[in-house]
């Protein structure tokens, strides 16, 4: 999950320096992640997951980094396998 | 006479009608000489609303955002370029008080503020940005407890009237654009050249000039968080519902107006219905819309208030975005039909019925933050939030 989360960054986030350099935990924000691409984002991972984000996690927290993105996408994979 | 009426009302709204006395009583000079509404400030200062958001505990009023609209629109019916001071003061207040408070130098602050009754202004414009206050050429130097800063700010409001600056920039030299962080300044850190003269439609007295930005203060000054998070959880929502209070306030008064006009036109009339009647009733229709909108934004805020996740929310930032969408365009229907209303005497300067003022000061609404950047964010994140579509909330 952790590379295909990094893949979609390199593509649609715009980001100012390359992903690769990005640590796990590292603020996505200041790392210069805008709200547009926040968005984007999250419309490759609905699609590479077959998910879609409950409108409780569309704040900047769920995307305030790499692990944080994972911890989000993995709390809607289990809610799923639960339901 | 009885002892108690020796004493003036203290409430928030009488402190607020007697400085829109003062203000109205500058408006139309305040308008047409572009100057900064002195009078109007020091009222504001010697009925101590400058400093009513600041808690209790530092020596403010803890006044709530909706008492600081309910002033705004007081306030707007009288000087909009008043009020707008007003309104872009409490602004700044609010990322203090939202976001200073786990610091010791922010805290003193607040009190100094609510003392003195200091007046700050904004520096988050900067020339190249292209208009996005998220982004930041320049960069603060921290140098030890010392921090410099060199900005080409396009605008500041009332900037040479000041008594602080709160002032964007990148965290360091080698951040991102959107890497940034506000500083605190103080008259005396800092130097301002001017570079660009404001002499604009309406809005003339808020003296929103450019300068160069020249400041150096102690490093404590600069706000212990990210700027981001500034931006999405106060500055977002006390900017769309206070300047949508004033603007109401804009509004109102060119219905009352109309109003008058309307009246006037019956007692001659002796019983036929004046031809201007039935567009005083839609103008009054619009106000309420208008004035419902605002309200259910200063509702949402009050309760997502209380939960910083729903605050930096997209549900939340795209109904803030609508209020200010709807109150901005509103407000141009709303004066243009007072204009069409009171007739040639709505559109001659120096009438009891004059709009000419209202009308211009009303066109920078849709302006500033560009309603068609709002509504590009807003199209985003309607890409992935579902529009809100229950009735109570």
């Amino acid at each position: 999950m952790n590379e295909t989360i990094r893949e979609l960054l390199t593509r649609v986030g715009g980001l100012p320096v390359a992903v690769t350099e990005l640590e796990d935990g590292a603020d996505l924000y200041a790392a210069g992640l805008s709200s547009f691409a926040s968005v984007q984002l999250m419309l490759g991972l609905e699609e590479a997951f077959d998910i879609e984000f409950p409108d409780s996690l569309l704040n900047r927290k769920s995307f305030a980094s790499i692990a944080a993105v994972e911890q989000t996408v993995s709390h809607i994979l289990k809610a799923r396998e639960a339901a | 006479m009885s002892l108690p009426a020796f004493a003036a009302d203290m409430s928030l709204s009488a402190r607020a009608q007697r400085v829109a006395t003062v203000a109205a009583e500058f408006a139309d000079r305040v308008d047409h000489d572009g100057r900064f509404p002195r009078e109007a400030v020091d009222a504001m200062k010697a009925e101590r609303l400058i400093g009513i958001q600041i808690p209790t505990a530092f020596g403010g009023e803890g006044a709530s955002i909706a008492e600081i609209a309910e002033v705004c629109s007081i306030l707007g019916q009288a000087c909009a370029a008043s009020a707008m001071v007003f309104a872009m003061h409490q602004i700044k207040v609010s990322s203090l008080v939202e976001h200073g408070g786990d610091s010791e130098w922010h805290r003193d602050f607040m009190r100094e503020l609510a003392g003195r009754q200091l007046l700050v202004a904004s520096a988050t414009t900067e020339g190249g940005i292209g208009g996005n206050m998220r982004n930041s050429i320049c960069a603060i130097e921290v140098d030890g407890d010392t921090c410099r800063l060199t900005k080409d700010a396009t605008v500041i409001s009332y900037g040479a009237h000041a008594d602080a600056i709160m002032v964007t920039s990148r965290s360091n030299e080698k951040a991102a654009p959107t890497d940034q962080v506000m500083t605190v300044f103080k008259q005396g850190q800092y130097t301002l050249q001017k570079t660009v003269d404001w002499d604009t439609l309406g809005m003339r007295g808020t003296c929103s000039d450019g300068f160069l930005f020249r400041g150096e203060a102690p490093s404590m000054q600069i706000f212990p968080k990210p700027f981001a998070e500034i931006a999405a959880q106060s500055m977002l929502a006390t900017s769309h519902l206070l300047w949508s209070a004033m603007w109401y306030g804009i509004a109102a008064d060119a219905v009352l107006r109309a109003q008058a006009f309307v009246r006037a036109a019956a007692r001659k009339a002796g019983g036929t219905q004046p031809p201007g009647a039935l567009r005083l009733a839609e103008a009054s229709n619009l106000l309420q819309l208008l004035k419902a909108g605002i309200l259910s934004g200063l509702r949402i805020y009050a309760d997502a208030k209380a939960d910083h996740d729903q605050l930096s929310s997209m549900a939340f930032s795209i109904a803030m975005n609508n209020v200010k969408l709807a109150s901005s365009e509103t407000i141009l229907t709303i004066i243009n039909q007072a204009m069409i209303i009171c007739g040639i005497m709505g559109y001659k300067n120096g009438t009891p019925y004059s709009l000419g003022r209202h009308l211009r000061d009303a066109h920078s609404a849709q302006l500033m933050i560009s309603n068609d950047r709002i509504l590009g964010n807003t199209s985003t994140m309607l890409l992935v939030q579902k529009p809100d579509t229950s009735l109570l909330g």
